[in-house]
């Protein structure tokens, strides 16, 4: 049973980009644990919901509100991008990043760096410059490294859309441990199958705004608004 | 190999025993060599460390006015005596002179050989348009070819392009002669010592009117506090000595001596 | 043609038998040049990198000032630098002039603009690579610098060595705030306009050669290290 519990308020939010609104204006109250997939055609603005979300995109008017104190909440966060962002060093030095920025003992760096490294199956890779990696090394690296600090809500955008089955199902293993393990788990993605696998819930964005917002089954079962059912035809939306 | 390892341990280490005075001379006193042989006999005389610092006779007098260096050695009676007058240098003490030359390509265009006097070289110059490099730095050497044109009655400032100022020292000036093929007027002690003539040899000298004087004028303490008056004062000294005078008159290059050593006790 | 190869000679001549005055003067070139670099790049790495991730009202204006002082020319430093140490000027009591601290402070002033701008275009780059990890990753400013700076230190350096290049080779400013004091202040470039002027060509070469070798060594350095950075290997 996944908690109903509050945990952000979206107020007013309205994101403007060379004054056209891309986000807003958004009322949202987001509940629960679990798998919250974020879903939409393109420019819907997905991507922009989740940096909003995080803190790490400006509002143009409105706010965001988390029932945890302001300066404690992205400490509790993690984000993964798109495009993964590797340091320009080894893969265990990337690992490691996040726990030194806290300033943990050596020792537990090491644990942890080693555990998640064998987690993602880069073991013997340790030391070869993240650059250097494959896209989906790169993705897992980058999920790894989300991890590792043992967030409470995990941001992805669309993690999966470079990469193979393979990649795909590991990523995928390994967010479903994380969320058993209590983490909450925020994600966009255009892939319908993968919406279909891991969401509890759903919110379809289109054009800037929530047109349709439920649990999962609902959501896939019985879609609603007009643009979720053209969306999940896979009708092209304009 | 040693010799290098040496030789970085005293750079980094600091030269602290010798006591040090700053000098300023002009260009012609450091290229005619003589400076290479006072200063390591100075330096034995008296532990004296002479910093000295080869400028034009006018960098060396506003030196010696804002108190950079401790004294200057220069050649220019006028500027000299007026350096005193207005109280910068607290004397002025005369120590040996050479004389300037006339030089020139050896083909000799204005036929300067056969001028009889200074005034007239330069007039033989100045009618047959001769290209003339000119020192153009107001350096005692300059200053001394200007007082010539005057006498000869000529105005620098009216001359056409065959008069070159290349406002450079004297070995500069001499590399841009020798480039030019042209005539220069020079202190005999640095053409000597100079060593890219190329077609340029002496065409004229003897006259007195080309007598080029040089004096030790130490910079006045009741104007500058700081300067080393008394290093300054041991350095006359040593300059008006007998030492100095044995130096300085057996100084030759190529078996020409180049100084008269005239200063009086 | 032939005073050339007699100079050449000469020249090889002098290295060879390591003449005492060649290795004072080389000597004294490195130290005042390096001295230059150790302190412009403390001046000018943080500067550049803080320029590249710090927005702030004035900043185009800053980053476009720091690039035009890159083309000041040196002999007028010099200039400004002789008139402020000398004794009628405002640091005239300091002593400095005609030191190779003077020396050294000339060349700080020309060369910190050029490590800083190349520095900041390096560390522009780098930070739009990490922005967003970075702020993702809650960092506070002074591990971002810090981020920055060890990430980007090959780019760094090159930037550094860019400096040392302008330093060692540069006659006008130290020409006149220095003096060109034999044993004092007298570096490569000093003493071979000295013996150039005296149509010495002999010593003169053998210096510019050993100028030359320094001038290569850095640059063969820069190359090696941009090549290492397009390999891949970051």
């Amino acid at each position: 049973m996944v908690s109903q519990d509050l945990y952000a308020q979206l107020h007013g939010v309205v994101v403007k980009r060379r004054g056209k609104a891309v986000l807003g204006p958004l009322d949202l109250d987001l509940l629960g644990g679990g798998f919250t997939i974020v879903l939409g055609p393109n420019g819907a603005g997905k991507t922009t919901l989740l940096k909003v979300l995080h803190g790490v995109d400006r509002l143009t008017s409105g706010s965001v509100s988390w029932t945890v104190p302001a300066k404690t909440v992205r400490q509790g966060q993690a984000y993964v991008f798109q495009r993964p962002i590797m340091l320009r060093r080894s893969v265990r030095a990337n690992l490691a990043y996040p726990l030194q920025l806290l300033g943990l003992p050596k020792a537990e760096i090491s644990a942890r760096v080693a555990h998640w490294a064998a987690r993602i199956g880069l073991s013997a890779e340790l030391d070869v410059p993240a650059p250097r990696l494959s896209g989906g090394e790169q993705q897992k690296l980058a999920l790894a490294r989300a991890l590792i600090r043992g967030p409470d809500t995990v941001f992805l955008d669309e993690p999966c859309s470079n990469l193979d089955g393979r990649s795909t199902r590991e990523i995928e293993d390994i967010l479903c441990d994380a969320s058993a393990a209590g983490a909450r788990i925020i994600m966009s993605t255009h892939d319908l199958g993968q919406a279909r696998r891991l969401a509890d819930r759903v919110l379809f964005l289109n054009k800037g705004l929530v047109e349709e917002r439920g649990p999962a089954d609902r959501f896939f079962a019985a879609p609603k608004s007009p643009g979720a059912i053209a969306f999940l035809n896979g009708d092209i939306i304009e | 190999m040693i010799r290098a390892i040496l030789i970085a341990l005293t750079i980094a280490g600091t030269a602290a025993s010798a006591e040090t005075l700053r000098l300023a001379a002009t260009t012609s006193f450091n290229n005619s060599g003589l400076s290479d042989v006072l200063l390591p006999a100075i330096a034995q005389d008296t532990g004296l460390d002479v910093q000295l610092l080869v400028v034009g006779t006018g960098q060396a007098i506003w030196l010696g006015q804002s108190g950079d260096v401790d004294a200057i050695l220069v050649h220019s009676k006028s500027a000299e005596l007026a350096f005193v007058a207005a109280g910068y240098g607290s004397h002025r003490r005369e120590i040996m002179y050479n004389d300037f030359v006339v030089i020139g390509p050896s083909g000799d265009p204005a036929q300067v050989r056969a001028a009889t006097s200074a005034i007239e070289a330069l007039q033989s110059i100045a009618s047959a348009q001769a290209t003339f490099v000119s020192r153009g730095d107001d350096s005692g050497t300059h200053r001394k070819e200007m007082a010539l044109w005057t006498a000869a009655d000529h105005e620098p400032a009216d001359f056409a392009a065959w008069y070159r100022e290349v406002g450079a020292g004297m070995g500069a000036s001499l590399n841009s002669a020798s480039a030019m093929n042209a005539y220069i007027l020079a202190d005999r002690a640095s053409w000597l010592n100079f060593g890219n003539k190329g077609d340029l040899s002496l065409l004229f000298a003897g006259d007195p009117a080309l007598f080029n004087q040089y004096s030790y004028l130490p910079v006045n303490p009741e104007r500058h506090a700081h300067v080393k008056a008394q290093a300054a004062q041991a350095l006359e000294n040593w300059l008006v000595s007998p030492r100095a005078e044995r130096i300085i008159n057996g100084y030759e290059i190529g078996g020409e001596a180049l100084f008269v050593f005239n200063a009086r006790p | 043609m032939s005073e050339i190869w007699a100079g050449m000679a000469e020249a090889f001549l002098l290295i060879w038998s390591l003449d005492a005055d060649l290795i004072d003067i080389t000597l004294r070139s490195l130290q005042v040049s390096l001295s230059a670099l150790v302190i412009a790049s403390a001046l000018a790495l943080p500067l550049g990198t803080w320029l590249a991730i710090r927005r702030f009202r004035h900043r185009r204006l800053v980053i476009a000032t720091m690039n035009a002082l890159m083309g000041l020319p040196p002999v007028v430093v010099g200039l400004i630098v002789y008139l402020l140490l000398s004794r009628t000027g405002p640091f005239g009591v300091l002593g400095l002039l005609f030191t190779p601290a003077a020396m050294i402070i000339a060349q700080v002033i020309i060369i910190t603009p050029l490590i800083a701008s190349i520095t900041h275009q390096a560390m522009r780059e780098l930070w739009s690579d990490y922005h967003d990890l970075l702020i993702s990753l809650n960092t506070t400013h002074g591990q971002r610098i810090a981020t920055l700076i060890w990430d980007g230190r090959r780019a760094l350096m090159t930037a550094a060595l860019a400096g040392f290049g302008r330093a060692i080779g540069e006659v006008g400013a130290i020409m006149i705030v220095g003096g060109n004091i034999d044993h004092v202040t007298r570096v490569l470039t000093t003493a071979i306009a000295l013996e150039t002027g005296k149509g010495d060509f002999a010593l003169a070469l053998g210096l510019g050669f050993v100028l030359i070798a320094l001038s290569l060594c850095v640059n063969l350095a820069i190359h090696t290290l941009s090549r290492t950075e397009r390999e891949g290997r970051w």
